[in-house]
């Protein structure tokens, strides 16, 4: 596993690469890097937004990490790369699953030193500068990154590690097409060819936004939402959703480097490690992957890092059961088509009543049409409450399914109406957000 | 309709035209068929397919990005869709769709693209994206009050003798003349998702009257449908009411 292994490069599309040559293990970086030059600007920026973020904290205002971070860049606009220097950066984007692969990468690299992150998923770049503000001399930064913000990242530093997750359509009315968040992702790499980047083998739009770049540990798991690469992103030709895709225009599936299925992970070589973990799902199994991947490539010892992940039960209230108005219940993230398949699937494996919130508030996009997109003729015969603000369109959705459920004014209204097991549930980016906020431990 | 009394509902390319779930029209022109005894077959027609049969009863063609959409003007050009159109099948295009059914669209590099022809519509890229929440007052008789969620950049102008689909109430619509959509004998184009047929049953009903050729007996009224449709026209009544009212509820 120590040793490099070449393998012919997938990169047909553009001629540039013919070779690349990859290490699942990187040789463990100097532990004794130099220390950040001292830069009064900085100094000073970071000092002032620290004093922001603990004034709004005192006032009230939420947990202050954004002000701080707005008011530091306000006074060093390069906040982010004087930050950053003298650290390996991790970033983490895609559409689903960046807080959870971030969070357990934090805790594969817990042996390793400190790393910050910034865990409460402002993953744009205030909340970049707030999480490495708070502790500057933490060797290693884990950071989520929203798609759209990846290229404004590499264009301030190059990233360690770019963990590349998947692509799907997701607050169209906010983010845009898949075809222009690709293009941009596609160029924030070319900006950092230095980087390592670990990427989802099984997504089109993943490959397309990765094959070009010389570094490139690929990552495969599976790919349940099709819908956005029925067709090439790069030609536009029908794909057919086959697992092993290959189009006309050279895009071709690159053969994985790490693969990972129900029993465990399978690396070049023979390599193999069996895989549980306390998080449910393939797509946890996936994210568990990804974050191993990024522990290998900055150094760390597998067996350490997977024993870190299998033991986390929830990432910033995901998958957390959680008391909630007096009654205890699973949280479950579920934004979009892709996350809303995964989730569905989630909750077959039992016949808990089931109460789904939906919200259309800016940060969950104000477009709900994707609602159609998901299959929740699945819920036939279970026991649905519906609420948000958006419980009307989903109280039509499920009656086109066939699906009989009750519309609730909120999930403590939900919840009195569903007395017996303990229910699942299913929130969008909003709606989760606040009921994870309300809730307590159980 | 066929012999076999099964409503046959072709969803038009939706691997390149299916972005924003448009699949849902052809979920409840199904189940509003089948509800009334007529069961009803959703005939997908992928852009791997040879061609699109013209043995259809509706047509749905969704929105979809720039690229897909002059890939399916090729695919579509001489095929079924518009034998059937010819032959006084309803279609339904929506956002990318119109601009497909259209004359022509320029898209946002600036490229001028001929569409199929099938309604005189012309469509230029405007300054900024319309995005929001719509309320029009159809121009079709009986249709009545229409709801949906526009997503678009094109501006669209319609040629003398075409029937704007309603009067833009709330919203941007068009872009021309405060009007919002296309008609066309049994060619509807519109700007709305949401999906529209699933906010706008009668629309939905008209449809597949249409297709049938006769009346239909009406479904009972759901309540669900009759208090989305209240709630997304009201909040518009409100905004306007209060034009500084917060975008976000």
């Amino acid at each position: 596993m120590n040793q490099a292994r070449n393998h012919e490069s997938t990169s047909t599309v553009e001629e540039s690469v013919t070779e690349q040559r990859w290490r699942v293990v990187a040789p463990p970086p100097s532990e004794i890097r130099r220390p950040p030059r001292k830069d009064p600007r900085t100094t000073l920026a970071v000092g002032a937004g620290r004093l922001a973020a603990t004034l709004s904290q005192r006032l009230g205002a939420g947990s202050g990490a954004i002000i701080g971070g707005r008011v530091a860049l306000l006074l060093q606009p390069r906040a982010l790369r004087r930050l950053t220097r003298g650290r390996r950066v991790v970033m983490v984007t895609g559409t689903n699953g960046k807080t959870t692969t971030t969070h357990m990468i934090v805790e594969a690299l817990r042996e390793r030193g400190g790393t910050v992150s910034n865990a409460t998923g402002a993953n744009m770049l205030d909340g970049h500068v707030a999480a490495l503000m708070t502790r500057p001399r933490a060797p290693y930064a884990a950071l989520e990154v929203d798609e759209l913000h990846l290229a404004r990242v590499t264009e301030e530093f190059e990233p360690a590690v770019i963990v590349l997750l998947n692509l799907s359509r997701d607050q169209l009315d906010r983010v845009g097409e898949i075809r222009s968040v690709e293009e941009r992702l596609r160029r924030a790499l070319r900006r950092a060819p230095g980087a390592h980047v670990i990427a989802n083998a099984d997504d089109p739009n993943i490959v397309s936004v990765a094959v070009d770049h010389p570094r490139v540990t690929w990552v495969a798991g599976g790919n349940r939402w099709k819908h956005d690469a029925l067709n090439c992103p790069r030609c536009g030709t029908f794909l057919d959703g086959a697992d092993e895709w290959r189009c006309v225009c050279g895009l071709v599936r690159p053969p994985a480097d790490l693969t990972v299925d129900a029993e465990g992970v399978t690396g070049p070589d023979g390599w193999y490690r069996s895989l549980e973990l306390a998080l449910p799902g393939q797509v946890n199994r996936l994210n568990a992957t990804f974050a191993l991947a990024a522990a290998l490539v900055l150094g760390g010892d597998p067996d350490t890092a997977l024993r870190r992940i299998r033991d986390i039960d929830q990432a910033n209230g995901r998958y957390g059961t959680v008391s909630l108005g007096g009654r205890i219940v699973r949280l479950l993230l579920a934004k979009n088509p892709a996350s809303w398949l995964e989730m569905l699937d989630l909750v077959s494996a039992h016949r808990h009543p089931l109460i789904l919130v939906v919200n259309s508030r800016e940060a969950d996009g104000f477009d709900v049409s994707w609602l159609w997109d998901i299959d929740f003729e699945c819920l036939d015969g279970r026991e649905v409450v519906v609420a948000g603000d958006r419980a009307r369109d989903l109280a039509v959705r499920l009656r086109y399914a066939e699906v009989s459920c009750e519309v609730a004014g909120s999930v403590e209204d939900a919840l009195t109406r569903l007395p017996g097991e303990c229910p699942d549930v299913l929130a969008n980016y909003t709606a989760f957000r606040d009921l994870s906020a309300k809730s307590a431990a159980p | 309709m066929t012999k076999e009394s099964v409503l046959r509902i072709a969803l038009v390319l939706p691997d390149l035209l299916g972005t924003y779930g448009d699949r849902g029209n052809a979920l409840v022109l199904a189940k509003r068929s089948s509800w009334r005894g007529t069961p009803a077959e959703i005939v997908t027609v992928l852009s791997s397919s040879e061609a699109v049969p013209d043995s259809c009863d509706i047509y749905l063609v969704g929105g979809g990005e720039d690229v897909a959409q002059h890939a399916a003007v090729r695919f579509l050009r001489d095929g079924g869709l518009r034998r059937a159109t010819q032959a006084g099948a309803p279609v339904l295009g929506i956002c990318g769709g119109l601009q497909v059914l259209g004359t022509g669209f320029r898209t946002g590099d600036g490229s001028y693209h001929e569409g199929l022809g099938l309604i005189d519509v012309v469509t230029e890229p405007g300054a900024s994206r319309a995005i929001g929440e719509v309320v029009t007052e159809s121009s079709v008789d009986g249709i009545g009050v229409l709801t949906g969620f526009e997503n678009h950049l094109g501006r669209s102008r319609i040629a003398e003798g075409v029937q704007p689909l309603g009067q833009v109430v709330h919203g941007i619509g068009n872009g021309y003349d405060a009007v919002e959509g296309a008609v066309s004998g049994h060619v509807v184009c519109t700007y709305l998702h949401g999906p529209v047929l699933a906010r706008n049953p009668v629309l939905a009903d008209t449809m597949l009257e249409w297709a049938v050729g006769r009346p239909l007996e009406p479904l009972p009224e759901i309540d669900e449908i009759e208090e989305l449709r209240a709630e997304r026209t009201n909040r518009i009544k409100f905004r306007s009411r209060h034009p500084n009212a917060q975008r976000s509820q």
